[in-house]
């Protein structure tokens, strides 16, 4: 994992990248964040004027907002960002180059067995991805079908009506005070709309577009899910993403219309400096399902709840966690699922691995409102310690206005015990061998769900942040 | 069965870590290839502190004597170590690995005795694993449960038969202590150890329990008899079936003299 050191060796703003050319004028928003920003960030995108005022209106409200208090420490943060650019364009950033991204980070690229060319894009310096091809003939199959799978600035672009239509109206800027900067900076992330009644067998992976716009510190995404269709969406993947900024706020929306079946999948793995603070929310109408597979490693500290609001009868909302605390690390994940409609369900499953100094918290919410008759909602948290020091916290707030619904809650904290690691090892396995085959076995509920080449390498990452956990 | 002792130990001493009062005060004890010993004992007399000191459970310290497996000094080994010499222990009550397959840890077991590099072939796996389900009529779905996990008695006992079938170990302790009451668990280790040793016949075999009964199902070449952390007796089954009528009373006694004196 790299050092801070390591990472502000590279410097955001190290002059020799700064490639200015007549015909392509580099642009980079001072630092900090005010109106001026906003304001370059808007014109720079030549958006409509619908979406600058939209900007500014979130960046009132983003100031008007106080600093959280609960959740991670975050008594550092406006230090953080008073020192940031909140906007860099991103053929800039690619001007990095492999020499710059350092050892450690290289090193877990080759433990890991990421092709060359991968290792390019996940670290931000490369530019082309062998599979674009597959990508291509992917788009052209998804597009027969009438599924848009852009950058968000080019669904705003080339579908303004459909995008003004649901933008912002699932994390509104006024929600909190990261989704309210998120709304007045937001740059990069996607736009995906899905026809009613199409299925896509395969997911749409984010992955695949990242080399053309690079995924932001702000990122936004707009996925609707028409009526009646069925789609997978995976953002990230499980090697760490080397950034050299050390705040991310993205703003994930999605809106489930009836009898659709939408599933997000991410999983991500931020440098060790990394404020990672996430506002991910669906709308789920009626007969439609929603899933959440969220996973979170790395970054100083995580804040991150993925939510349902079930708004059509028999809704359902499913939230799967994973998160690992490392040394230094705190993990503040969950889920929220809101019942407002009658017979919605709704089920969490949380696990966390908190390892030496790290902390992992689980933060969830479960609210029933009146008239939300024969909801059913299920939560349980699993944390496991992997030593002595690790911490782990639960904060389940449960409120319900209708009585007759179930809620149910369930919490574990297990320790790996001597007995498990002595059983293993009397099987020839070394110590660490045991260790790891303990925590896969922990976090097989979802690594089961994840595509295959996802769960082994997530299994993988594990397994090489546990090193060293023993003895 | 007249080769060099495949387990020898001498005056063997321990004590549980943390805690003054030594459990084993000295025990000998040579099994050979292809021996099946029975080691018998009231409560508290130490026989299962042996099983667990010799497989090198971190919560027992040798505070004297010796051991040796197949000629290396096993104390100086670590448990992952003697394992992979080819020291077996059928746990009493085995944990629960929740998430991991019973395929799944054997083959991260058999891919921890092989040399760095060295990956195990999948099939190869999958054969071997099938053969000896099949040879201890078990059904393939067996392996697919996770480790332990809401298993029955019997289950378990199965499925530490099952390990020991796949790791072909030198020797196999059966820790079978105070299973007594659960006759099906029982019969479970007797017919798995009586097959194993059919088709292996050079494996040796340690059994420890508190009852005659498992005896009656497994024949053993040898009987000792541990009572107070030291062997006061050993002999042919029929020191078990004297046992079986006088109970360990007249060792007790026996004890108490050897202390007076």
């Amino acid at each position: 994992m790299p050092t801070n050191e390591a990472v502000q060796d590279i410097g955001l703003d190290d002059y020799k990248y700064h490639f200015i050319t007549e015909d392509e004028p580099v642009f980079r928003s001072g630092r900090g964040l005010n109106e001026k920003v906003v304001r370059e960030i808007s014109a720079q995108k030549g958006e409509p004027k619908w979406m600058l005022d939209f900007r500014l209106k979130s960046l009132d409200i983003y100031n008007a907002k106080p600093m959280p208090t609960w959740g991670g420490d975050l008594s550092q943060l406006e230090r953080v960002l008073g020192d940031i650019f909140f906007y860099v364009r991103p053929q800039e950033r690619m001007e990095r180059s492999w020499d710059d991204v350092p050892a450690n980070i290289k090193e877990t690229f080759d433990r890991l067995g990421i092709p060359e060319a991968e290792r390019e894009i996940l670290a931000g310096v490369g530019a082309q991805y062998e599979s674009e091809m597959v990508y291509h003939s992917l788009k052209e199959e998804w597009e027969a079908q009438g599924v848009i799978f852009d950058s968000i600035e080019d669904g705003l672009r080339n579908h303004p009506e459909l995008f003004r239509e649901h933008f912002a109206t699932v994390v509104p800027p006024g929600d909190n005070k990261f989704a309210a900067m998120n709304s007045a900076v937001w740059s990069g992330g996607s736009f995906v709309y899905i026809p009613p009644g199409v299925e896509l067998e395969t997911p749409l992976q984010a992955y695949f577009r990242v080399n053309q716009e690079q995924m932001g510190q702000f990122e936004r995404t707009l996925i609707i899910a028409d009526e009646g269709s069925r789609a997978h969406y995976i953002e990230g993947c499980t090697a760490p993403v080397y950034s050299t900024e050390s705040f991310h706020s993205g703003v994930i929306e999605i809106v489930v219309k009836p009898g659709a079946h939408f599933r997000y999948t991410t999983i991500q793995n931020w440098s060790n400096n990394m404020y990672n603070l996430v506002t991910q929310r669906s709308l789920v109408h009626e007969n439609a399902t929603m899933e959440w597979l969220d996973g979170n490693l790395g970054s100083k500290l995580t804040m991150k709840y993925p939510s349902c609001f079930l708004v059509g009868e028999r809704a359902h909302g499913s939230i799967l966690s994973i998160a690992y605390a490392g040394n230094g690390q705190h993990q503040d994940t969950g889920g929220k699922v809101i019942h407002a409609a009658p017979r919605t369900s709704s089920s969490i499953v949380s696990k966390s691995i908190s390892k030496g100094s790290g902390r992992a918290s689980y933060r969830g919410l479960c609210k029933v409102y009146e008239g939300s008759t024969d909801a059913k909602s299920n939560v349980e948290c699993d944390a496991l310690l992997i030593d002595e020091a690790a911490r782990t916290d639960t904060y389940p707030y449960i409120e319900i206005d209708e009585n007759q619904s179930t809620v149910g809650h369930e919490a574990r904290v297990s320790k790996v015990g001597e007995e498990q690691i002595f059983y293993l090892m009397s099987r020839g396995m070394p110590e660490e061998e045991a260790m790891a085959l303990i925590v896969r076995g922990f976090i097989e509920p979802i690594a089961r769900q994840l595509p295959l080449e996802y769960a082994v390498e997530l299994n993988r990452l594990i397994e090489l942040e546990m090193e060293g956990s023993v003895g | 069965m007249s080769d060099a002792p495949i387990l020898k130990t001498a005056d063997l001493r321990a004590k549980v870590t943390d805690e003054e009062i030594e459990i084993l005060k000295g025990v000998d004890l040579e099994i050979r290839p292809g021996e099946i010993h029975a080691i018998m004992g009231p409560n508290g007399s130490g026989k299962s502190t042996l099983a667990k000191v010799l497989a090198g459970h971190p919560g027992y310290e040798v505070t004297g004597g010796s051991a040796f497996f197949d000629g290396q000094d096993l104390l100086e080994l670590e448990t992952d170590e003697r394992a992979r010499s080819g020291v077996f222990m059928a746990f009493q009550y085995p944990v629960a690995i929740p998430g991991v397959s019973i395929a799944n840890f054997l083959r991260t077991a058999l891919q921890a005795r092989l040399e760095d590099g060295d990956e195990l072939d999948l099939f190869d796996f999958q054969d071997i694993l099938l053969e000896r389900m099949e040879l201890l009529e078990m059904s393939p779905s067996f392996a697919e449960r996770a480790v332990n996990d809401g298993f029955s008695g019997g289950e378990k006992k199965r499925n530490e038969i099952l390990q020991m079938a796949v790791l072909e170990p030198a020797l196999a302790i059966m820790d079978e202590t105070d299973s007594g009451l659960d006759i099906d668990a029982l019969k479970v280790v007797a017919r798995g150890v009586n097959t194993l040793q059919k088709e292996r016949p050079e494996m040796a075999v340690l059994l420890i329990t508190h009852y005659q009964r498992l005896l009656n199902y497994i024949q053993p070449d040898f009987v000792h008899v541990i009572v107070d952390g030291r062997i006061v007796r050993s002999g042919g089954p029929e020191v078990a079936l004297s046992l079986e009528e006088g109970g360990y009373r007249e060792y007790r006694q026996l004890q108490s003299t050897v202390s007076a004196a």
